[in-house]
């Protein structure tokens, strides 16, 4: 599964995009965020706030109670500011 | 006929400059049928909201966005637009990149038979783009970069079209 980062989360994990494989018992975004904040100090840094993190299941937007199985790609950002 | 207008419908995401004026002409030239058209052109401000100190000259912006996502989430605001309001056609373009001070950032235009439709889906437009599409934009000031923080009143704006049906 891809994870994708973008913006703040970006800079603060220090990479774009990774491939991870996450244990079984990982099943929700908000599991996901705390099997991630423990990769490295930067991932924890980018996670720190979980309210100001969102979430996209390719590429639609899905609250962090949900399921991320059986996707693709799992993007985090902040919340969006274009227009 | 109906269907066949529809297939014009576009998103365009690009990191060119464009110029309103002439997208406007583009976008009536191809609905003589309609007789209203609004459109809304948002444009990179000069001083910051965000940055520290309040008001600073910013010299430039560079927005960050999701390829794939972005025109996705554009093509299901105007899909949900039409579904709301009787539109001909409807267009979105958004910018990417680096931007500097007056350029243009996003365009949004409608057409339909009539003013009441054209305006509440423009406006509709904008401000369901304003926190679903994945854009963020980040100032350079003479203090450095900083990311644009989202702002409540935007929020409340989008929400406020989720119990309103035209």
């Amino acid at each position: 599964m891809t994870i994708l980062y973008f913006a703040w989360i970006r800079e603060r994990v220090g990479i774009s995009e990774e491939t991870v494989s996450p244990p079984g018992n990982v099943t929700t975004i908000a599991q996901l965020i705390d099997w991630l904040a423990a990769r490295s100090p930067g991932h924890a840094a980018a996670f720190k706030d979980r309210a100001r993190v969102k979430a996209a299941k390719d590429q639609e937007h899905v609250p962090h109670d949900s399921s991320f199985l059986g996707a693709k790609e799992v993007a985090f950002f902040p919340p969006v500011t274009g227009g | 006929m109906t269907t066949a207008d529809q297939m014009n419908w576009s998103v365009r995401v690009h990191a060119e400059r464009f110029d309103p004026g002439a997208e406007l002409n583009a976008f009536t030239a191809r609905n003589p049928n309609a007789g209203a058209i609004a459109s809304f052109v948002g444009q990179m401000r000069d001083f910051s909201r965000d940055s520290a100190p309040s008001g600073a000259p910013i010299s430039s912006m560079t927005l960050e966005y999701y390829p794939g996502m972005a025109e996705k989430q554009l093509s299901a605001l105007l899909t949900e637009a039409r579904e709301r309001w009787p539109l001909d056609d409807a267009s979105v373009i958004h910018r990417f990149g680096t931007l500097t001070p007056s350029e243009p950032i996003v365009f949004v235009a409608t057409a339909s038979a009539h003013r009441d439709a054209a305006f509440s889906a423009c406006e509709f437009v904008m401000d369901w783009l304003k926190t679903k599409a994945p854009f963020w934009k980040k100032e350079t000031t003479d203090a450095g970069g900083t990311w644009v923080a989202a702002h409540d009143g935007d929020t409340m704006r989008a929400a406020k079209w989720r119990n309103t049906k035209s």
